[in-house]
């Protein structure tokens, strides 16, 4: 590799995008479970599942980092207890990195599913039984293909979310060179660094391209599953 | 105990209405918005629990609050075409086609599947989104959809409702081409009366939650009791033969009701059943008989029964061996001084030609 970017400038963007997509494929189907709970059922306590679910979303970043710095490190109870059944560690690994993002971009993929979930007519559904569909039957040919459109929006917002991502990551995992360093962090290096102007913006100007991308993508994606469903 | 006994109250609202589904091939439910048709639809296709009622059907109870029976609706195998129709967007023709069939346990045999693509002239339609289509076919796809899943009965809520005129005459002989070819009983919903003329053979009068009555539909058409109130125009519906084509004028003659009729020439031929709809305010009456009148219908009747509401007065009218109704307006009911028992003419300006044999 090399050519117009520098062997650090590599490695920062793909951790980003490693720790991005491992962040939306894991939150993927516990946000598509989480939105079907709020979209179709009535229970005791909703208000308080859907304000932890969006809690996220209005918790500092930092607050999140130290919350489970102190709950999964190696020396906590619950950090300890994993590194010695499973072998999984947290702290100071891409991994931790893509756990902070995972759960601070959660509420995205929720929302974003929850709506196109609740915007399906109910007709539908009704229509599917009486052709013979069951419940789980009638989740996979007609209310997952249906919010196709709402999955490809929520996926790809949280996937710009996790791009950006800094506070929990540093406080976490902190800021270790083809670890954890992800872009953000490496702008943050740079600028620390004395005459680290020009590679700051450099760093800067990869991650306007990266949202730029994105947004392509997801209008065409976007497009594309709305189509695939007739709107 | 009839079929469907239903009772069920809910927010301005109370239905409690009971009729038969059997000894028919297709029972109208005939209303004005509002009656509830809708609702009796949705209890025997197993979309809510209604609070009281037994739902019977081919033989199978479906429903039965006494016993705590409520069969899924998934188990029922009763086919629906709903009013709004609720095709798949995301599913091609095709799969909408075959979602039913491809889950139904007792589904139609591949080519007699491919029959009812054929009779619903869908063949050339398969590949497309039900977007792609029109009111039309949508309409079409909807029917073929519910028939394909191979149903015991078939509901039909107010499935043309949403078509304009010329809609309507296109999908209409589809109907009576399936009610033709297939044996399934089926429940018509509607508030348009030529639908019910030439598709039903029983219908079932609701208003307000209640059924008015129920029986054959050439019987209750003929009824004056039924129809004050309900803002619906009245009109009888009656077997015919064809007795002879006039090839000259483009005109046959048929034989109602023991009366020899003219109407514009039928596809039929001599000695073959259609039925006719003869709407209320198509019918003038006269005292004397009209030799100089365009209509070529004009019959000797006799009053059998008068009844008036509002502007109107719907007298019944004993033509040879059947009942007609004639709607006029009260002051003609008055000048013409019309009372039970009293012979007059019926001067007939258009009789309708249903599609439907018998």
């Amino acid at each position: 590799m090399g050519g117009i970017l520098t062997a650090a400038e590599w490695q920062a963007l793909l951790l980003s995008l490693r720790v991005a997509l491992a962040a939306v494929v894991f939150d993927l189907p516990f946000a598509f479970a989480a939105a079907l709970l709020l979209a179709r059922c009535r229970f005791p306590g909703k208000w308080l599942v859907d304000g932890i679910i969006h809690l996220p979303l209005v918790l500092p970043p930092v607050a999140l980092g130290y919350l489970l710095l102190i709950s999964l490190g190696t020396r906590a109870p619950l950090g300890a207890f994993l590194l010695a059944n499973f072998g999984v560690r947290f702290v100071f690994s891409w991994t931790g990195a893509a756990l902070a993002s995972a759960i601070l971009t959660f509420p995205f993929q929720v929302r974003a599913i929850r709506l196109s979930l609740e915007s399906q007519e109910a007709g539908l559904s009704d229509a599917a039984g009486t052709l013979g569909a069951g419940a789980l039957d009638r989740l996979f040919t007609l209310h997952l293909p249906l919010a196709a459109p709402g999955i490809l929006a929520g996926v790809i917002t949280a996937f710009a979310a996790c791009l950006g991502e800094f506070g929990a990551i540093i406080t976490f995992v902190s800021n270790i060179p083809g670890e954890t360093r992800t872009i953000p962090l490496a702008i943050y290096t740079a600028i620390q660094s004395p005459g680290g102007e020009t590679a700051a913006a450099r760093l800067a100007a990869i991650s306007i391209l990266l949202a730029l991308a994105g947004l392509v993508l997801a209008d065409s994606a976007g497009r594309r599953a709305r189509a695939s469903i007739g709107r | 105990m009839k079929d469907v006994t239903l009772k069920h109250r809910r927010a301005g609202f109370a239905l409690e209405a009971e009729f038969d589904l059997h000894g028919a091939r297709v029972t109208a439910l005939f209303g004005p918005s509002g009656a509830g048709k809708s609702t009796i639809i949705a209890a025997i296709a197993g979309l809510f629990r209604p609070d009281r009622g037994r739902i019977t059907i081919a033989g199978e109870t479906v429903f039965d609050s006494q016993s705590g029976i409520f069969v899924p609706p998934r188990e029922r195998r009763i086919g629906v075409m709903f009013q709004d129709l609720r095709l798949f967007p995301h599913l091609s023709v095709e799969a909408n086609l075959l979602y039913g069939w491809r889950r139904a346990a007792s589904r139609p045999a591949r080519g007699s599947a491919d029959k009812v693509v054929e009779l619903l002239g869908l063949s050339q339609l398969l590949k497309r989104r039900p977007h792609a289509l029109s009111g039309g076919e949508r309409s079409r796809v909807a029917l073929g959809r519910a028939l394909l899943m191979g149903p015991r009965a078939l509901l039909l809520d107010e499935p043309l409702a949403s078509l304009d005129a010329a809609r309507k005459a296109e999908i209409l002989p589809y109907f009576e081409e399936i009610v033709r070819e297939t044996r399934i009983p089926m429940l018509y919903v509607s508030h348009a009366l030529d639908e019910i003329a030439r598709l039903a053979d029983r219908i079932v009068l609701l208003n307000g939650g209640h059924v008015l009555a129920e029986g054959p539909v050439f019987e209750v058409t003929s009824r004056l009791d039924l129809f004050a109130g309900t803002q619906l125009i009245p009109g009888t519906v009656l077997p015919a033969t064809v007795l002879r084509h006039d090839e000259a004028h483009g005109l046959s003659e048929i034989v109602a009701g023991g009366e020899v009729l003219v109407v514009p020439r039928v596809t039929q031929s001599p000695g073959g059943e259609i039925r006719i709809r003869i709407d209320a305010e198509d019918i003038m009456l006269s005292l004397s008989r009209l030799d100089a009148v365009s209509a070529n219908n004009v019959l000797p009747a006799f009053i059998a029964d008068i009844r008036e509401s509002g502007p109107h007065a719907d007298v019944q009218l004993q033509v040879a061996g059947a009942r007609l109704v004639a709607r006029i307006t009260r002051r003609s009911l008055q000048r013409l001084g019309l009372s039970p028992g009293m012979p007059v003419f019926a001067v007939i300006k258009s009789v309708t030609v249903g599609g439907r044999e018998g």
